[in-house]
Formats: C-alpha cells, sequence, structure tokens
C-alpha cells in the first residue's frame, strides 16, 4: 500500500514545486495552478449553477459522457458477444464474416470521421457509434479467438453426446465465455474513453471530452486537471467494478 | 533509495525550470511561432527566402521560425514560455498570454480581417434574421464565436435564441455537408470551401465589423525589452517581405506563388483570400491604424465579450482585470496589472526607416 501510493505522491509532490515556482514568477500563471485555484474552480463546477445555462456543470458534463460511454459499451458487448460467439462456432461464418471484422478493427476510426458524419450526423448517435466501431471489432476478434482456445476435448466430448450446435454453443461455449466478455471490456475502457473524448472534442454542446477542449482555448488548467483526475478516476472505477462482478458472478474463472 | 529522492526530485525540478530562469536577459537566438493563415504566410517565406536570416545577421542575433499545426497549441506553447514570439489574433492574445499573466507585445498589426470570418446558412437567398432557432456549429469561444454575437446584437438577438454546438475547424467543412447542419460560422480557408457549396448563403461578415478582429505578432515582452534587437529584426524582416510579395512584377508573383502552395491553396484561391484580408503592407498604414481610437474601441467590444464568456477567468470580477497598454500611453483597465501592450514604436523606426 504504502509502496503502491509512492508514485502519485512523488507526482502530487513535483507538481507542488514546479506549480509553485512558476507562480513565484508570474502570479497569474495557468499552466500549473495553485491547489487552492483548482479547489475553488471544481467548487464553481461541481456545485454553484452556471451563470449562463444555469447547469451544475461538472455533473451535467458527466452525464453526458457515462450515458454516450455506457450506451456505447452496451451496444459493442452485444455485438461482440453474439457475433463473437457465432464467428467461433460456427466455420461458415467464421470464413466469410472473420477476415471482414479482422480489417474492420484495423481501421483507424478517427480517419473515417467525416464519413461517419455525413452517415450519422452529428448528433448523439455519431458519437454513440464512433465508440462502437473503435471498440466492438475488438470485442469481437477477442470473443472468437477464446473459443478457439477452448480444450478440443469439451467440444468433441458434447458432440459424442449428440449436442447440436445450438446446445453446444449455449451450453459449452457460452457460459466459459462471459468472464472473457469481461476480461475484454476491461481491456477496451482505455480506448472506448479515448473515442469518447474525441467524439466530444469534434462536436457537441456537453460532455466531459467537449469541456477539456473548450476551456482549452484559454488555457484553463484549474478546469482541465480536475477533469482529467476525475476521468481516471471514472476509468478506474468502472474498471473495478467489471473486476469485482467477474470475481463475485464467475469465481469459478478466477485464477488462484 | 529514499534517500536519494529529494536529490532527484531537485535535479528533475532543475531541468523543467531551467529553460524559463532568467527570461529578461540579454539573448541571442530566438524560438518564433507561426501557423497557417492568409495574414501570416509572409513569415514563411521570410524565412524560406532568407529575408528574416538577413534581417537577424544584421542584428546579430538567430531567429528559429517554426510552425505549428494547431493555432491554439501555438498559443499556449508560447504561454508556457517555449516561443519568444508567436502570432495570434488580438482576442486571443487577450485570453491566453495576458490573462495568463504573461505580459505581451503585439509588435506588428499585420492585418485584420475584412470578410475572412463570415456566417453561413443553409438555402440560398437566407437572411441573418433566420438564424434564429437554429444550431450553428462554431468552434466556441473563439473569433467565429466573437463574429456571431457581434451579428446577433446587430440585428437585435441574443445568443440563447440559438442552440451553438462547439465543432472543430478541421471538421467544419464536413459538418456543413451534413443535413443537422444548418448554419456554420467559420474562418477562410474553410469559409470559401463551405461558401464553394451550392445551398450556401453568406448572411454576415467580418467586413461589417472592420478592424475588431487583427493579427498580430506578439512578443513577450520581457524578452523585447532585454532584446530590441529582436523586434527590429522582425519588424524589418516583416514590411520587407510584404513590399516584395506586392510588388507588381515576376519577384512579387513568384513570392505570392510560394505563399500559396505553403498554404495549400491555388495562387487565385490566395489572392481571394488576400483581398478580404486588410493586409498593411507598410509601416505608415499600420500606424494610422494603431494610433487611432478606433483600436481603442474595438479592444474594449473584445474585452467585454471575453469577460462575458469567462475567458478572463472564472475568479475575473469585470473586464478591466487585465489591463491593455495603447500606442501614446492610452489605457484600458487595471493600471496595475498591464498585460497587454499594442507597441507602435517599432513600426515608427520602420516607417522612418531607422531600424
Amino acid at each position: 500500500m504504502v509502496l503502491s501510493s509512492l508514485p502519485f505522491i512523488l507526482i502530487v509532490c513535483a507538481y507542488l514545486f514546479y506549480s509553485h515556482a512558476r507562480l513565484l514568477e508570474n502570479p497569474g500563471d495557468k499552466l500549473l495552478p495553485a491547489p487552492a485555484t483548482i479547489a475553488t474552480t471544481i467548487h464553481q463546477y461541481a456545485f454553484e449553477e452556471d451563470e449562463r445555462s444555469g447547469d451544475y456543470l461538472w455533473w451535467t458534463d458527466t452525464f453526458a459522457s457515462l450515458v454516450r460511454l455506457l450506451t456505447a459499451l452496451a451496444i459493442s458487448a452485444t455485438v461482440g458477444l453474439l457475433l463473437g460467439l457465432s464467428i467461433g462456432v460456427l466455420p461458415y461464418l467464421r470464413a466469410t464474416v472473420a477476415p471482414f471484422v479482422a480489417a474492420l478493427s484495423l481501421i483507424p476510426p478517427l480517419a473515417v470521421l467525416p464519413i461517419l458524419f455525413i452517415v450519422a450526423g452529428l448528433g448523439e448517435m455519431a458519437k454513440v457509434i464512433l465508440i462502437i466501431i473503435g471498440v466492438a471489432p475488438i470485442i469481437v476478434r477477442d470473443l472468437a479467438l477464446r473459443v478457439g482456445e477452448l480444450p478440443t476435448e469439451q467440444i468433441i466430448k458434447a458432440q459424442t453426446l449428440g449436442a447440436s450446435t445450438w446446445q453446444l454453443a449455449m451450453r459449452v461455449v457460452l457460459p466459459q465465455l462471459w468472464p472473457r466478455l469481461i476480461d475484454a471490456l476491461r481491456l477496451t475502457l482505455g480506448s472506448a474513453w479515448l473515442f469518447l473524448i474525441a467524439a466530444e472534442a469534434i462536436a457537441s454542446t456537453e460532455g466531459l471530452g467537449y469541456r477539456i477542449f473548450l476551456v482549452r482555448r484559454y488555457l484553463a488548467m484549474d478546469v482541465i486537471l480536475p477533469y482529467v483526475a476525475w476521468i481516471t478516476v471514472l476509468a478506474f472505477s468502472m474498471d473495478w467494478m467489471l473486476r469485482l462482478l467477474r470475481a463475485k458472478a464467475f469465481g469459478w474463472a478466477e485464477n488462484k | 533509495m529514499t534517500k536519494r529522492l529529494p536529490i532527484s526530485l531537485a535535479l528533475l525540478l532543475l531541468v523543467v525550470l531551467g529553460p524559463h530562469m532568467g527570461r529578461a536577459a540579454e539573448r541571442t537566438s530566438f524560438n518564433v511561432a507561426w501557423s497557417i493563415y492568409v495574414g501570416w504566410m509572409p513569415w514563411d517565406y521570410a524565412d524560406r527566402s532568407g529575408i528574416l536570416q538577413k534581417w537577424a545577421t544584421k542584428y546579430g542575433i538567430k531567429i528559429k521560425l517554426t510552425q505549428v499545426n494547431d493555432y491554439v497549441e501555438s498559443i499556449n506553447q508560447y504561454t508556457a514560455g517555449t516561443f519568444d514570439a508567436c502570432v495570434m489574433t488580438n482576442m486571443d492574445m487577450l485570453t491566453i498570454p495576458a490573462a495568463g499573466g504573461v505580459d505581451s507585445t503585439a509588435l506588428i498589426v499585420g492585418d485584420f480581417s475584412n470578410g475572412n470570418d463570415g456566417v453561413v446558412l443553409k438555402g440560398k437567398g437566407k437572411k441573418l434574421e433566420d438564424i434564429k432557432g437554429q444550431k450553428v456549429n462554431l468552434v466556441e469561444l473563439s473569433v467565429s464565436h466573437y463574429l456571431l454575437v457581434r451579428a446577433l446584437s446587430s440585428i437585435g438577438l441574443r445568443e440563447r435564441d440559438l442552440k451553438i454546438v462547439n465543432t472543430s475547424d478541421a471538421d467544419i467543412v464536413a459538418a456543413f455537408a451534413t443535413p443537422s447542419s444548418t448554419a456554420v460560422v467559420a474562418w477562410k480557408p474553410q469559409l470559401s470551401e463551405i461558401l464553394a457549396s451550392p445551398d450556401a448563403q453568406l448572411v454576415f461578415d467580418s467586413s461589417k465589423i472592420p478592424g475588431e478582429i487583427m493579427d498580430l505578432m506578439v512578443v513577450n515582452s520581457a524578452v523585447l525589452n532585454a532584446n530590441p534587437k529582436l523586434g527590429k529584426a522582425l519588424i524589418g524582416a516583416w514590411y520587407e517581405t510584404l513590399a516584395l510579395m506586392f510588388k507588381d512584377d515576376a519577384a512579387g508573383k513568384s513570392a505570392q506563388a510560394a505563399m500559396a502552395k505553403a498554404s495549400g491553396t491555388t495562387p487565385a484561391g490566395f489572392a481571394s483570400q488576400l483581398a478580404t484580408t486588410r493586409l498593411f503592407t507598410t509601416p505608415a498604414q499600420a500606424l494610422e491604424f494603431m494610433n487611432g481610437d478606433g483600436v481603442i474601441k474595438n479592444m474594449d467590444l473584445v474585452r467585454k465579450f471575453s469577460f462575458e464568456h469567462g475567458l478572463l477567468g472564472r475568479g475575473a470580477a469585470s473586464a478591466d482585470v487585465v489591463g491593455i497598454v495603447f500606442p501614446a500611453g492610452k489605457t484600458l483597465g487595471d493600471v496595475h496589472n498591464q498585460k497587454m501592450r499594442i507597441d507602435a514604436a517599432y513600426t515608427k523606426m520602420a516607417m522612418d526607416g531607422s531600424l
């Protein structure tokens, strides 16, 4: 515990030193604001109504971003599970779809933005789709590979006992895929946040990424730094909850 | 291991703080940043053609000109201290370095936008009044936002009469191509692309608010005061390049063609951008503009907009928080916190030929 908190303490100390030094030289410095300035800003954003919109910006931004992220992750997980399972179990489908999914997963989503705008418009859908394009193919590929890793003996045994492909998929493969799905989600969380921030930077009216890119125009690091820390906290707790869910629901899959 | 921590920390601090120490000292090499915009292309040409180097050598200094692709990032880097000088608009100068406590001097007022920024609605024959209730795509808190507010106030509307959608300038052309976008505010060259589409109608542009959006070469005041040579070299190179590019001969044409190419457009496209830019081609023109009362009036509008939109910091009590100094000693705002200076001294030297 002490050891693991050491790097964090070190970073905070370095920040305090550097911030103090810059503020001595220039009291109006915006690059590394003093902790008190950051605290005031957090208070204004989280607990005071914004004068222009009447919203509590911190929470409306958080809510907007989480809705986008969770919608996209839920759709990606569903698509990933269905397609990954089918590709893994059905050789014909594997032959037809797998190379396509592989190619799709390699397209950098940010490079096809203009196409995405024309297809999906500039609204919420475009943002959610950007995350899905970035995340779903990876989950599909991962789960399909995991199906391939299942011991052949299991499959043959089930087939010898007369299982149909449907029964095989539902009773043998699917139960073993759930924990892998959670793993895949955990691993793609980072990319999902990346695409969320990118999507919000392009065209939006609220959201964590929107705020960061907006206030960057006047170098308001007193807003950017707490927002970045908050995103880290959100991402970390999502990861932690997924890990907890995996341990509780699929204890049998935990490595002891 | 833990015993060495304070030492390594101190070393780390020394490394990061090093470059910032002694900003005010006399130096011989300087870093200048620029980004692509019609009114700033002469800087690139001055660098490539050797004009900048010639002037730097004359004063015994070195000037390294760096192109930064992301305009806002170039200003942020200037504010952080990476660059000694940087090109920017008057509004960004006020809200980023000046509001951030970095005392800055506008060494050269190069031009003002005279139609380079515009409000566009979808549908031929539309008027500015039709913007009411629409969603407007623009780079929020930029000069586009300022232009929109000025346009709205000219017809008695307010920002709450429409909905602003923050849209990156890199994506604004693609945004206008989508059915969901019906109104945009943009600057050239993107504005030219948008206006090229058959159903685009320009309803307001910066020629209706002349002189309010200025394009400047901004130098860190401490650096400039300790090194007047930098100011002289920059302004000397600037006006020599302008004289060259507007000469009606082969050399002038080839200079303009080179600038067009460097900004990714054709000579005709570049000429059309120049036509909507009021470029001060001689120091005398610039000086007349800088000394006029219009500059003070315009900066007053800009600082009020900046304050109302929180660009001077959330803690700012009024638009007066940042003091602005104009030629001939006129000022706006807090006299104890003067961080933005429009300095005509070097332009005067250029006019008098005393460089």
